[in-house]
């Protein structure tokens, strides 16, 4: 293990964030695993949601019980980490706003945000796992970057919007991905704009949220890559269906789920929405 | 200009089945957002420029009173009149009446945006006024009989196809004949305006920046209609709003920069342009009377209020460029003058948010608008902000507020949430066994899920939640340890 990353102890609460834990549960396992194998005790705490959906519908009344709520399940955590950009920020930036009239729980709430992190940014930006000594998974033992896993595979890699714009995710994953399973990610040109996702968005305007997907898409035609990773389960779901529903083979994962990897025969199933989903 | 607002959904999906529009679109936001970056890289404190455009403009509307104050006496000192109007109807009054005293009969306009949020050509030809927009793109859309799509490109939507049809249609009984090619349309544009520009009684164009310190008005062009709208007819007309006036001097050279390069990708526009009054006696030409109609129209209102930072906007257009939901739909299924993330901020504060609760909602938060406006205008936040008071003012729609009540009445109670999201699963399971191609990985049609199903896959979920399945781990390895 990484010398520097010894320096960082302490317990992590596992903030799971809904849709991995009614979906897509290999993402937390994979968030867990990466986390346990850097030394750290992870505990799930028993949670529901953050919060954001009512946030971003306009319902702060809502939105404010739901933050109470979740201060309360985590603030006991050295450290909060989730597989995901939106979850997090909306935990680290926009909790702070919604307490502008309560100063006690403004306080609560950017003390866990100062705890509070996205899984790339944990490992990499906290951790400070670095080029020489990362190990994400030090049962691997292997040396070279030949035997790692998906070495030979074509990645491509969406950038959500929340992460990029809000927490400044963007080297992060791909940096992790590099260093770890030695993936070069074929970059698509439109990486950085929005897949059409928004949560409530694509149900309310679906004609719309379909168009942007669409434009999502060519662009990951373009790569001819093989596989799309990504960093929020909700952008990759609104893309993972809708290439399932035109018809292509492109698989789609998280991108702790090829990070705890230890060979490439190891994945779970198909990816996202794939013919065996998991 | 009529109000659609509340027509956002179905003009969107229309507009989404045009392939033309889909196709100029798409070349559009390209060019606009490739040639923004490239001079943006370039000056290297780009991003100081616009901090500084977001405090001098703050601090300009901390004293609007004063400021607007000094441009109309400036104005004034010069020679212009400066004229108030609290809302569209007023402005266009103030406009027809000039245009009386001048015995006018033809009105040559150049671009202005205030003038569009007036109706001010239709209030012109009601009274029997010819009207004749000179920017190009204006020009296109007038011969359309259309409102513009975007704010500084106004026929961005139309195809080189449309506009050779469209001129054929208005040019050949003229005599002119049928032009293919961008220059051959330009250059015919060109020979037709300039009988107009030389027959004309009265210029019309608007005001990017007021300078209060010296009075004068900034325009910006690329066609130089501008300056030949104010300076050949007899009596120039700006009309332009409150929010647009300025210090002085050095705030203009730093708002040129920011606006130039976040509008076009230009380092500077071709033609930059300052208004001093009407023609002094040793100028050799200009206007001989000048008047600036100062619309409100509920900017006032705006002032000290949440939303205050929306006045800043100095109308580059960068934000719709640069929106996702914008280059797929246009401009006009926003349903009035101004579309995209600018619009959907100030449409329904200045139309009433009751009859614009679509456009804040029309949007997934990316956040891509408020990285590249100029004056750092907190676009994503404000549209949250209108969603907030469209709930507080009970202008939810039923069944998304009984949804989001029995989902949060759930989320308040954890373990039930468990037991529920577990059951949830289960049924979903069921609906994936439908998918017969598949091996139970998706789901392909679910009731009351036709908004994602129509288009997309929904992945089944798998046995349990992971919370569950977390806990059935721990217990397993605890029971081992034992
Ligand atoms: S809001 Fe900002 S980016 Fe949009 S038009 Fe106004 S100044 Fe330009």
């Amino acid at each position: 293990m990484n010398s520097e990353a010894k320096a960082v102890s302490g317990n992590i609460g596992l903030f799971v964030t809904c849709l991995a834990d009614l979906f897509r549960p290999s993402v937390a396992f994979s968030a867990a695993k990466l986390l346990e194998n850097q030394g750290f005790s992870v505990t799930v705490p028993i949670q529901s949601c953050c919060g954001q959906p009512a946030y971003n519908s306009g319902d702060e009344r809502k939105t404010r019980g739901l933050a109470k709520q979740f201060i309360e399940q985590f603030e006991e955590f050295d450290y909060v980490v989730a597989p995901s950009g939106s979850c997090s920020s909306m935990v680290k930036i926009h909790y702070f706003d919604l307490f502008g009239s309560e100063p006690d729980w403004q306080k609560r709430s950017q003390q866990l945000a100062n705890r509070t992190f996205e899984l790339s940014e944990f490992l990499l930006d906290v951790l400070k796992v670095s080029l020489s000594g990362v190990d994400l998974n030090p049962s691997n033992g292997s040396e070279g970057l030949s035997d790692k896993p998906f070495v030979d595979s074509k990645i491509t890699y969406h950038d959500s919007c929340s992460g990029l714009r809000e927490l400044g995710i963007r080297s992060q994953p791909r940096e992790l991905l590099k260093q770890s399973c030695g993936v070069e990610i074929k970059e698509m040109s439109n990486s950085e704009i929005c897949c059409g996702f928004g949560g409530t968005f694509c149900v309310k305007f679906p004609e719309i949220s379909t168009r942007m997907v669409d434009n999502k898409i060519d662009g990951i035609v373009e790569t001819k890559a093989d596989i799309l990773l990504g960093g929020d389960l909700g952008c990759l779901m609104n893309i993972a269906g809708r290439l399932k529903r035109t018809g292509s083979k492109t698989r789609v994962y998280h991108y702790a789920e090829l990070l705890a990897l230890e060979t490439e025969g190891d994945l779970v199933d198909d990816g996202i929405a794939g013919e065996k989903n998991v | 200009m009529e109000v659609l607002t509340h027509n956002f959904k179905p003009a969107a999906k229309k507009a989404l089945l045009d392939k033309d529009l889909s196709a100029a679109m798409g070349r559009a936001e390209s060019g606009f957002v490739d040639t923004r970056r490239k001079v943006t890289d370039e000056l290297l404190n780009f991003e100081e420029f616009r901090t500084l455009g977001r405090d001098v403009k703050n601090h300009t509307l901390a004293n609007l009173d004063y400021y607007l104050e000094l441009f109309e006496r400036n104005v004034i000192a010069q020679g212009g009149h400066v004229h108030w109007a609290k809302n569209g109807e007023e402005a266009n009054r103030i406009v027809l009446d000039i245009c009386k005293k001048a015995d006018a009969r033809k009105i040559i306009k150049g671009k202005s945006m205030v003038s569009e949020e007036a109706g001010t050509n239709a209030a012109l030809e009601r009274q029997g006024y010819e009207v004749i927009e000179t920017d190009l793109g204006e020009y296109i859309i007038q011969l359309a009989g259309e409102t513009p799509s975007h704010i500084i490109a106004p026929a961005v939507h139309k195809s080189k196809k449309a506009v050779t049809e469209l001129f054929d249609r208005y040019h050949a009984p003229m005599g002119y004949e049928t032009v293919t090619e961008h220059e051959a349309i330009v250059d015919q544009a060109r020979q037709i305006l300039r009988d107009h520009f030389c027959s004309a009684d009265v210029g019309i164009t608007g005001g990017n920046f007021l300078v209060a310190e010296t009075g004068s008005v900034a325009i910006v062009t690329n066609e130089g209609n501008g300056d030949l709208t104010s300076c050949l007819p007899k009596v120039h007309i700006v009309t332009t709003s409150i929010e647009k006036v300025i210090p002085d001097m050095e705030a203009l050279g730093g708002f040129l920069r920011l606006l130039a390069r976040s509008a076009t990708g230009q380092i500077t526009s071709v033609y930059t342009t300052l208004f001093n009054g009407p023609k002094r006696d040793k100028d050799i030409d200009g206007p001989e009377e000048f008047h600036v109609v100062l619309l409100d129209n509920g900017r006032s209102e705006i002032l000290g209020s949440e939303y205050q930072d929306i006045l800043r906007c100095i109308r580059c257009g960068a934000c719709l460029n640069h929106c996702p939901v914008y280059t797929s739909i246009g401009g006009h299924a926003y349903g009035w003058v101004y579309p995209g993330p600018m619009g959907s901020v100030l449409t329904p504060i200045l139309v009433g948010r009751e009859n614009a609760g679509d456009l804040p909602n029309a949007c997934t938060l990316n956040g891509r608008c408020g990285t590249v406006c100029p004056v750092k205008i907190p676009l994503p936040s404000l549209l949250r902000k209108h969603r907030s008071d469209l709930v507080k003012a009970g202008s939810q729609g039923a069944v998304q507020k009984g949804m989001l009540s029995f989902w949060y009445v759930l989320a308040r109670r954890p373990v039930l949430y468990g037991v529920l999201m577990r059951a949830f699963k289960t049924v979903l399971s069921l609906f994936a066994l439908l998918d017969k191609a598949g091996q139970r990985g998706r789901i392909k049609t679910l009731p009351g899920a036709s908004a994602w199903t129509s288009s997309r896959d929904l992945p089944a979920p798998g046995k349990s939640t992971f919370q569950a399945l977390w806990k059935t781990a721990q217990s397993a390895s605890n029971e081992s340890e034992k």
